[in-house]
């Protein structure tokens, strides 16, 4: 390589490289900036963009119109609490999988990514019957289940394609060690996996948090996390900017921290298999 | 690695995810598929009897049906060609040298972590706001009439939207993949004498095939069902009713279970036309 | 106690036999080594024996009891793997324990074991360090490590010094028969190369495309091979084969000779030929040479000490009778 233009070729990349990292932010950062303005200076023509009074009262108002921590508790068990009951239920099936493979296992993890595919407006109103039998319409519990079972085919995909990486003949070793089937998949298989199992967690977490299909039309007023908080604000008519910004950082703080702080997990296991 | 025993162990320790998943296709399936043949309104009277297949008739010939088809697949295959191209490109750029790479990634990775209301709302008003909206400031700087995106380029406003919320996952895994490219492959072909576009379109598509592959498969089991995105942005309006979008207005706008369930039915089929060729692509592309 | 006895055994893979039905004991205590070429079903043989698979047909008895369908776990015996197989997330000392603490053994005792083992395994200044740290040869004990603290039956080995440098590979070739001599304990050890099957074995089991070809000690094996295809594959460097009148003359399809049973001379013998390419070792003299009587293949022979020739010598070859092999159409031995 031509050492010399390396340095200026280095400076392209990275004006370049902020740039567009800047633009893809910018909404995020713009919104998050608005929620400390006034509504006023919210819509002000030019836009102001920081040089503004930098105030609370948005937070305050969206605090006292409703009951942030509640939403936020709901989310926050049912976002962990399907995905931990989806991981328990994962770890065997992506074990069977990759270590005992047959002639169906393709067949079978392409069957469960297949279910995925079935549109959810299908079968919304037989689920909301079967939910109201059984009292679970605005339940957590009720939720967890949904959000397990839609992620559910993406677990056990995530962890298949990271349980192939791990050779079996440790597996073999454990079995020759005198461990039983339990026992393996305990001391040895998960302590292994703990890499892909907390790449496969955060990604879980991130889409049944972000899940707005189910949790907007299977709670009301006791379930409800934060995706049904913010879309009580898609009604009143614009204007109200940055009461609205400042309830969108609310519903997406949470997450972003946890994703800025995990991506490094994240990213690791994000593969799916597309990388040999 | 396979004895009779663990054979049988593996069946076992399958079955919890099979019966789970089966049971939460096969049920509500069957329900729908038999609430399909009814008259059914739960506001108006409730069961009003079998009806056979007017369901499905009305369904099919009503002037929404096959436009919410096609927008359907404009949006799939919108946000696919938008998020893997501009993916690709991100992918290349991120891999290059530079300073605080760690903290463009950071930054790029962003959207994918906002709730899809939030990202709808923030959009539809902050940005696309005909009147306040930043865009709208963006043209009148420039002396244009501000563009009514939601109304006006209604379809292309929620491509957009859509993509940059996906953009992340695209760019991640295709980043994820280019890094393991042996860079030897590529210092040869350009010891060879081959330009940078022939390096690009021999060496690293090919290698980038399994991974565009996933993403493809990934994104397209996600954007079949995207609704809030439409929900708060036009509601189904301008030509942005998906199928998706128009049975949930069948089910609970008009309260007509039965009609809805036949529309269910056809999205289901749908689905299942996209998945089969998905999987024929996957199957090649993906030694699951 | 562990005498390992193979009855009839036979292993399919779908259709593909890779195993036909095979008879084979193992005594108790023996050293008993698996050869053969990359293929032949070497690790499928030992992996029957510890039930990591089903055998397709036939039983398999440890001290005569059935062992055809008892679990891996439960047959007693310990594996050392190719890839040695450590637990990368555990420390040295809980890769050792692993198996005590599976049984259920105390913690005293587990101690007292480890000890010993690190001991015997010039171990004991890494017990704290993950198996990732470690140096080749050091994984290797480990995993040997790992076998001997939970007393089995037996141990099988599955080709664990391939992966090793060759300098290593012979300190631990040294170190696997100590430990043999030292436990007593039944040893069935798999390896592609037959300078480890000679050096090590009690007992040489030749296999070929799964069919056992011979079984004995390994100076049966030099000098009685019951085929030509044993013959070609113990001993280094390989046996040479001649064919033609020569074997005719003595009533055998093809004659073989050993490198070390020729001996040459620059002026008379009884087979003439040129010098291709001479290996000066000091301590030895490997030539390869074309001779008339093996027109298709060069001829090695070995010489002790210095032997000065050059490429293109003429030179005089003259094997020892007594240790010529005779080999029929059939490939077989004829006395
Ligand atoms: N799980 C398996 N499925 C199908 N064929 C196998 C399997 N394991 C081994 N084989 C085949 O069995 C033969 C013997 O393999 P192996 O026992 O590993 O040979 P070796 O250890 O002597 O090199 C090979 O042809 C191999 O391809
Ligand atoms: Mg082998």
């Amino acid at each position: 390589m031509a050492r010399s233009i390396a340095p200026r070729r280095k400076a392209i990349n990275t004006l370049l490289a902020w740039s567009i990292g800047f633009l893809i932010f910018f909404p995020i950062l713009w919104t998050i900036l608005t929620s400390f303005k006034t509504e006023a200076t919210a819509i002000a023509n030019p836009p102001v963009f920081i040089g503004f009074d930098w105030t609370l009262e948005n937070y305050q108002a969206v605090m006292e119109r409703s009951n942030y921590g509640r939403f936020l508790w709901n989310s926050i068990v049912i976002a962990g609490g399907s995905t931990i009951l989806g991981i328990l239920i994962a770890i065997p099936a992506a074990w069977s999988m990759a270590f005992v493979p047959s002639k169906r296992t393709k067949d079978i993890l392409l069957w469960m990514l297949s279910t995925k595919m079935l549109p959810a407006v299908g079968v919304l109103y037989p689920i909301y019957l079967l939910f109201i039998r059984m009292g679970l319409l605005d339940t957590k519990i009720g939720l967890m289940i949904v959000l397990m079972l839609i992620n559910l085919p993406i677990i056990v995909w995530m962890l298949y394609t990271y349980f192939k990486e791990i050779p079996g003949e440790i597996l073999e070793a454990a079995r020759m060690d005198g461990a039983t089937l339990r026992e393996e998949v305990i001391y040895i298989l998960t302590p292994m996996a703990i890499p892909g199992i907390a790449s496969t967690l955060l990604l879980n977490v991130i889409l049944a948090w972000n899940e707005a299909f189910w949790t907007l039309n299977l709670t009301a007023a006791k379930a409800a996390p934060l995706t049904a908080f913010i879309a009580s604000y898609s009604s009143p008519e614009g204007l109200f900017y940055a009461k609205l910004s400042a309830a969108s950082t609310m519903a997406i703080a949470p997450i972003l921290i946890l994703g800025w702080f995990s991506q490094k997990q994240l990213v690791s296991g994000l593969t799916f298999g597309a990388v040999k | 690695m396979a004895t009779q025993q663990s054979r049988s162990a593996a069946r076992l320790m399958m079955a919890p995810a099979v019966v789970l998943l089966l049971g939460w296709m096969l049920v509500p399936l069957t329900m729908t598929l038999y609430f399909s043949f009814k008259k059914y309104l739960p506001l108006r009277g409730g069961d009003l009897g079998w009806v056979g297949f007017e369901n499905y008739a009305r369904f099919l010939t009503s002037s929404a049906f096959w436009p919410s088809v096609q927008t359907t697949l404009v949006i799939v295959g919108g946000v696919l060609a938008i998020t893997v191209v501009l993916g690709i490109f991100l992918a290349i750029l991120l891999n290059q040298p530079m300073w605080g790479q760690g903290m463009v990634r950071i930054l790029v990775i962003a959207p994918f972590f906002v709730m899809p209301t939030v990202s709808a709302l923030v959009w539809k008003n902050m940005f696309m706001d005909p009147n306040y909206g930043l865009l709208a400031h963006l043209w009148k700087l420039f002396g244009a009439t501000p563009v009514e995106w939601l109304s006006q380029a209604s379809l292309p406003s929620i491509i957009m939207i859509v993509s940059w919320q996906w953009l992340p996952f695209a760019t991640l895994i295709l980043l994820t993949a280019i890094q393991s490219l042996d860079s030897e492959q590529l210092e040869a072909a350009e010891m060879d004498g081959a330009p940078a576009h022939k390096r690009f379109a021999y060496i690293t598509l090919p290698h980038l095939g399994r991974a565009i592959t996933v993403v493809i498969l990934i994104q397209t089991i996600f954007l079949l069902s995207i609704f809030a995105e439409i929900f708060v942005t036009t509601g189904g309006a301008f030509g942005t009713k998906t199928l998706s979008y128009l049975i949930f207005q069948r089910v609970l706008e008009s309260q007509n279970v039965g009609l809805g369930s036949a529309g269910g039915v056809y999205a289901i089929i749908l689905a299942n036309i996209v998945a089969y060729f998905l999987v024929r692509i996957v199957g090649k592309n993906l030694d699951a | 106690m562990g005498r390992i006895t193979l009855d009839k055994v036979s292993k399919s893979f779908g259709d593909v036999e890779v195993i036909p039905p095979l008879d084979l004991t193992i005594e108790d205590g023996e050293f008993t080594v698996f050869v053969g070429p990359s293929g032949c079903g070497k690790s499928t043989l030992l992996r029957l024996i510890a039930g990591l698979e089903d055998i397709t047909s036939g039983q398999i008895r440890i001290d005569s009891e059935d062992a055809t369908n008892v679990p891996p776990a439960k047959r007693g015996l310990a594996m050392v793997f190719q890839s040695y197989a450590l637990y990368p997330h555990m420390s040295v000392r809980k890769n050792i324990a692993f198996p005590m603490k599976m049984a259920g053994i105390d913690q005293a005792e587990q101690d007292k074991r480890i000890d010993a083992a690190a001991k015997a395994l010039n171990l004991t200044d890494y017990l704290d360090r993950r198996p990732g740290q470690l140096s080749g040869g050091q994984r290797q004990r480990v995993a040997i490590g790992r076998a001997i603290v939970r007393e089995p039956a037996a141990f099988l080995f599955d080709e664990p010094l391939s992966n090793l440098d060759a300098a290593l590979r012979v300190g631990m070739r040294l170190e696997i028969s100590e430990l043999h001599e030292r436990l007593k304990t039944t040893m069935i050890y798999v390896t592609h190369d037959q300078v480890e099957a000679m050096t090590m074995a009690d007992k040489i089991v030749v296999l070929q495309a799964g069919v056992i070809e011979q079984v004995g000690s390994p100076l049966e094996l030099y000098e009685r091979p019951c085929n030509k295809f044993v013959a070609g594959f113990i001993g280094s460097p390989k046996m040479n084969f001649i064919e033609g009148k020569e074997a005719a003359n003595l009533g055998a399809t093809t004659i073989g000779i050993r490198p070390e049973h020729i001996s040459i001379s620059t002026t008379e013998g009884q087979w003439k030929g040129t010098v291709g390419v001479a290996e000066h070792l000091g301590s030895d003299t490997f030539l390869y040479i074309h001779a008339d009587v093996s027109p298709n293949e060069t001829m090695t022979v070995r010489v002790d000490g210095e032997f000065s020739a050059r490429h293109g010598d003429t030179v005089y070859l003259t094997p020892r009778a007594e240790r010529i092999h005779k080999f029929g159409a059939d490939g077989l031995r004829i006395e």
